[in-house]
């Protein structure tokens, strides 16, 4: 299986990853690459097994439904690369 | 051609939770920007969320309210996209194991019942919003919302006309409120919707392609939303046009659905398991409990309301609207041993009022069901009259005092003593000669006038069913 | 004071021999003479003295642990409230963490001092500790090969003496490999017996911290502060931790080793496998029973781990996007601008090869064909540990397939870079405790033995390893110009 450059660009899209364009070229080859590891998989017969998710054969435990967390505004504010009036401020969204 | 509309609603509940699905955060509306984003809401690197108990338990209640199956084993899923008011570039939501299966929620049009089917309710996380006024051209991002639960309830395609849609949500609006998991608000977004709606020639079976309307916020704009959107498609198809796929959103002000293209770009979410979240899984005893817990559900309390206290079908319908009311109400019968119907107006009548302009809920309400059973009791004994009760409702209202102290102290007890009656009434028709003689000439109106100078003269104290039998006998011998 | 153990430190201190200053003050000096190894992003002298000084008091108070008063160093990937914490990339080069990791706290509150934070490939994507912003680590070894990675920071550190013990977190080999690489032990926990809170995520379902230390003891006495339940990690597992400790001098006679035979093939160095043989040899001389065995599974685990852990990275790197943290472009036009340019100028080439390869992976129409795939393949691979785990009392194998190689070697081919993964992946995919041990070395570089448990077998991991290590010397060797 292998990767065109059109593939990375769409792939890039959607994951909002911005590329050189001189590197599509080289992650495509890349990531056909590891495509070809793959193939290993699809040679073994899974047909009856269980797909596994997490290590441990366990169930989420429930937390009680308090409030435990106070107004830390102005903490994590501060790492912020442009907030106003409380606000993280982004280029315009349009709807 | 004729046509005919299909309409599916997806509704989504913001759950009654005093935190966050995922976090410890508040979820208290309207407080002020990013105060009640923690970092967990915020989608700071390292931190991990925690599934919250009780949107677990309201989902489950809600699922056992529509005869759904509920999901031994259900998986928390990520659903990836960018968007601002999104801080982790994705949210948690469920996908392939819902936690509520197919259930139903029956609908009345026209005195007639149909069933509308659920497909499923799902648990998520609510994003933040965007503020679009002005920052010097950019948008301001508020992340407050951001992981208040939601429960996503999908029906089937199963209604026809928008005015089934509506009637589908109003009666989801009920059973939420009423099953106390939702408060409903829908000018706060607590509750709202979005619509998918295609059309079709009458008797195709296959369906249209639909549009969905994102985010209709109350049962009006349902209505007009949807029935615009046919219109256009019904228009478009006709002019040998083709419908997209595609979500609309709905403008309120100009009435008409638009294309959202920004949602349409690229909408491959992704979704995969959570490996954040392991399975979610209820076990019988969990469901045992809760069943326990499951108050009578609407219908069944509307059906026993009549049975058993032979109410008209608006006293029911507005007694049944929450649990605390219908709870008030029975207590209020209970205690005070009136009749159903003496209970029914005053609480639905003269205590809502009272209630809706102090803008409480009946749970808050200044006077209690013990208190207001005094003062019923006193009606029924005929030791107050209607009039008079309604200044001890006002002094309740505005005191502690029970019914009798406030009569006793304001000496409101109604007269009974037909001496004491005859002689206002003798003297009231000896000083109005000229009004006995047009009452008895035929002007039957005259009569009232009689009844309020006795009732004047005896400060309203006087029991008006002696006065009227009285003044009969007096003015007809 | 640098050649001895974390073990022989904690008495020295307890017997006020030298106080935590003056111990602490002693690794800055090393830390400050070695910079060439590039071992540490960010050093912080002023906390370290502060920390060492509440240190003393608490000892002269005796309200000690045996990790207080102890300089160490935190892998930059544990978030740090007041030090950046920068998981080895551009795009947190200023993130300044409002929290900390649970595991830092739980240092803190055993009173450890941190010397400062170790670099790190970008946010943990690597196995040479070349893809991180602030530059690659040297072996000490040999300053021309790779320390391994991701935890190479950690390794180098440890190996080199310039903290006594280090954290690590290991997603598909990256506490093991490193130590292995660079001569130290180090030891990958059961999933879920250390707290994921505050640890910057890779892979969710495979990441896990832990010790490196310079010895099986050492790393006894780090894990048991390390691990515990925390209820802000719902991964994070409740049941009781044993003491480390009390088991490591149990005697190993009828100890039961398996060898997978998938372990000794085609591929691994002749000379690794010679030293591993004598290595396995020893345990024999302890009372140990080895037992050829097979895990038919384990050659899918390379497959199914680049399909599941770019798939999980791909989710957890999006919400670095430029708008409540970490690095934002220049003037972005847009917000489609602001997400593509803040992530493509914030993310180095690993990173973003593996979230496309994630992305792509979960993307409609091959969804199936890779991550469902690779999901039960995973079952398969955890099966095969399990039915081993069911007949021996440890496996034993290689951790890498060679010694450490040089840096630059294999930065052009990620595959092959990938493929030297190939014996510590399975473990992460299963879940199961594993640990990398000096065993040894070929032409001058260190090899690593790798011991893989059942699940919450630290402690019978630890016993197994500390007692070689009362037999052997090769954990005691320290790298020409560190001495």
């Amino acid at each position: 299986m292998s990767l065109t450059a059109d593939d990375v660009n769409k792939i890039a899209h959607l994951a909002r990853l911005g590329i050189d364009k001189q590197d599509v070229g080289a992650y495509a080859n890349d990531l056909s690459g590891m495509l070809d590891l793959m193939i290993r998989m699809s040679e073994v017969n899974t047909d009856h097994v269980e797909p596994m998710a997490h290590p441990m054969d366990q169930a989420q435990r429930l937390r009680a439904d308090e409030v435990t967390e106070i107004n830390q505004r102005e903490a994590f504010q501060v790492i912020a690369p442009q907030v106003e009036a409380g606000l993280y401020l982004v280029p315009k969204v349009i709807e | 051609m004729e046509w005919e509309t299909v309409i599916g609603l997806e509704v989504h509940a913001q759950l009654a939770t005093r935190s966050k699905i995922f976090s410890g955060a508040a979820t208290v509306y309207g407080a002020e920007p990013n105060t009640q984003a923690c970092a967990v809401d915020l989608g700071l690197p390292g931190v991990l969320p925690v599934l919250n108990q009780e949107a677990v338990r309201m989902a489950v209640i809600f699922g056992m309210a529509i005869e759904a199956h509920i999901a031994p084993y259900s998986v928390f899923a990520r659903k990836n996209y960018f968007y601002p008011d999104l801080p982790k570039g994705y949210q948690i939501s469920q996908m392939d194991h819902p936690i509520v299966g197919v259930g139903h929620l029956d609908i009345e049009i026209d005195g007639l019942i149909k069933r509308i089917g659920v497909t499923r309710a799902h648990l998520e996380e609510d994003a933040g919003k965007s503020l679009h006024e002005d920052f010097h051209g950019l948008t301001g991002i508020d992340l407050n919302r951001a992981g208040t639960p939601l429960l996503e309830i999908v029906s089937e395609p199963d209604m026809r006309t928008a005015k089934e849609a509506v009637a589908y949500m109003r009666k989801l609006h009920e059973l939420v409120r009423y099953l106390g998991i939702c408060d409903g608000n829908m000018q706060e977004g607590s509750f709202r919707c979005d619509a998918n709606v295609s059309v079709r020639p009458k008797g195709q079976v296959e369906f249209g392609t639909r549009a969905e309307i994102k985010n209709i916020n109350s049962f009006k704009f349902v209505e007009k939303a949807i029935n615009h959107e046919v219109e256009r498609q019904i228009a478009l198809i006709e002019s040998g046009g083709k419908i997209v796929q595609e979500t609309r959103l709905y403008d309120s002000v100009k009435d008409e659905t638009r294309s959202m293209r920004s949602k349409e770009e690229a909408n491959d979410y992704r979704y995969f398991p959570d490996p954040d979240l392991l399975p979610v899984i209820i076990d019988e005893a969990f469901k045992a409990q809760i069943k326990a817990e499951l108050p009578e559900l609407p219908e069944a309390k509307k059906l026993r309301f009549k049975a058993e206290y032979h109410l008209d079908e608006e006293s029911i319908a507005i007694l049944t609207v929450t649990r605390p009311l219908a709870d008030y109400f029975e207590a209020v019968y209970k205690k005070s041993g009136c009749e159903a119907k003496l209970c029914a107006n005053w609480i639905t009548g003269d205590l809502s009022a009272a209630l809706n302009k102090a803008g409480l809920e009946i749970n808050a309400s200044p006077i209690n069901a013990e208190r207001l059973s005094g003062l019923l009791a006193r009606i029924s004994d005929n030791t107050i009259s209607g009039k008079i009760a309604k200044q001890v409702f006002e002094l309740l209202w505005q005191s502690t005092a029970n019914a009798d102290d406030i009569i006793a102290e304001q000496g409101l007890t109604q007269i009974s003593d037909t001496g004491a009656i005859e002689t206002i009434i003798d003297k009231i028709i000896a000083d109005n000669p000229s009004q006995v003689e047009q009452y008895r000439s035929g002007k039957d109106k005259m009569f009232a006038f009689f009844v309020g100078q006795v009732m004047k003269a005896m400060q309203g104290k006087a029991n008006p069913a002696e006065v009227n039998k009285m003044l009969k006998e007096k003015l007809n011998s | 004071m640098h050649t001895k153990t974390l073990a022989e430190l904690s008495l020295g201190l307890q017997a006020k021999t030298y106080s935590s200053v003056e111990l602490t003050q002693f690794f800055l000096n090393r830390i400050d003479q070695h910079q060439q190894l590039n071992s540490y992003i960010t050093v912080t002298p002023e906390l370290a003295l502060a920390q060492a000084k509440a240190a003393d008091q608490r000892i002269a108070n005796g309200m000690s642990d045996l990790l207080t008063g102890i300089p160490i160093a935190q892998k930059d990937i544990f978030c740090t409230q007041g030090v950046i914490t920068t998981c080895g990339s551009k795009m947190l080069a200023n993130f300044n963490a409002p929290y900390s990791a649970t595991v830092v706290d739980k240092f803190n509150q055993a009173g450890a001092v941190m010397l400062g934070k170790l670099n790190m490939d970008e946010f943990a994507m690597g196995s040479s500790n070349e893809t991180s912003y602030f530059g690659s680590v040297k072996n000490p070894w040999n300053i021309n090969t790779v320390p391994g990675g991701s935890s190479g920071g950690s390794a180098a550190a440890v190996s080199a003496r310039l903290a006594v013990c280090a954290t690590g977190t290991d997603t598909g080999g990256s506490i093991r490999q490193p130590a292995a690489l660079c001569g130290i032990t180090g030891l990958k926990p059961t999933y879920g017996r250390v707290s994921r809170y505050g640890m910057i995520a890779y892979a969710s379902s495979l990441d896990q911290g832990g010790p490196m230390t310079r010895s099986a003891e050492d790393a006894a006495i780090m894990l048991q502060t390390m691990a515990g339940f925390d209820e802000k990690d719902s991964t994070s597992v409740d049941i009781p931790v044993p003491d480390y400790r009390i088991g490591l001098n149990k005697s190993l006679v009828g100890l039961k080793i398996g060898l997978p035979k998938e372990f000794f093939g085609e591929g691994l160095d002749e000379n690794v496998a010679a030293t591993l043989a004598s290595a396995i040899a020893e345990y024999r001389k302890l009372g140990a029973e080895i037992i050829d065995i097979s895990m038919p599974n384990l050659k899918l685990a390379i497959p199914a781990y680049y399909v599941i852990a770019p798939a999980e990275c791909s989710a957890n790197l999006s919400r670095f996007d430029g708008v409540r943290y970490g690095y934002r472009c220049e003037s972005p036009v847009d917000l489609t601008d602001l997400y593509t340019r803040s992530r493509g100028e914030g993310f180095g080439k690993e990173v973003k090869r593996r979230i496309l390869m994630g992305t792509y992976a979960l993307s409609t129409g091959y969804y199936d064909a890779y991550y469902l795939k690779a999901q039960k393949i995973r079952r398969l691979i955890s099966e095969d540990f399990k039915a081993a785990l069911a007949t021996v009392d440890v496996i034993m194998g290689p951790v890498t397939p060679s010694t450490a190689f040089g840096i630059g070697e294999k930065m052009d081919d990620p595959i092959a870079m990938y493929l030297s993964d190939i014996y510590t992946i399975a473990i992460n995919l299963a879940g199961v405790p594993a640990m990398s041990i000096p065993a040894g070395f070929v032409a001058g570089m260190p090899v690593g033995l790798q011991l893989i448990g059942d699940y919450f077998s630290e402690d019978r991991l630890l016993n197994i390893a500390h007692q070689y290590q009362q037999v052997t010397d090769w954990h005691n060797f320290i790298p020409t110009g560190f001495e």
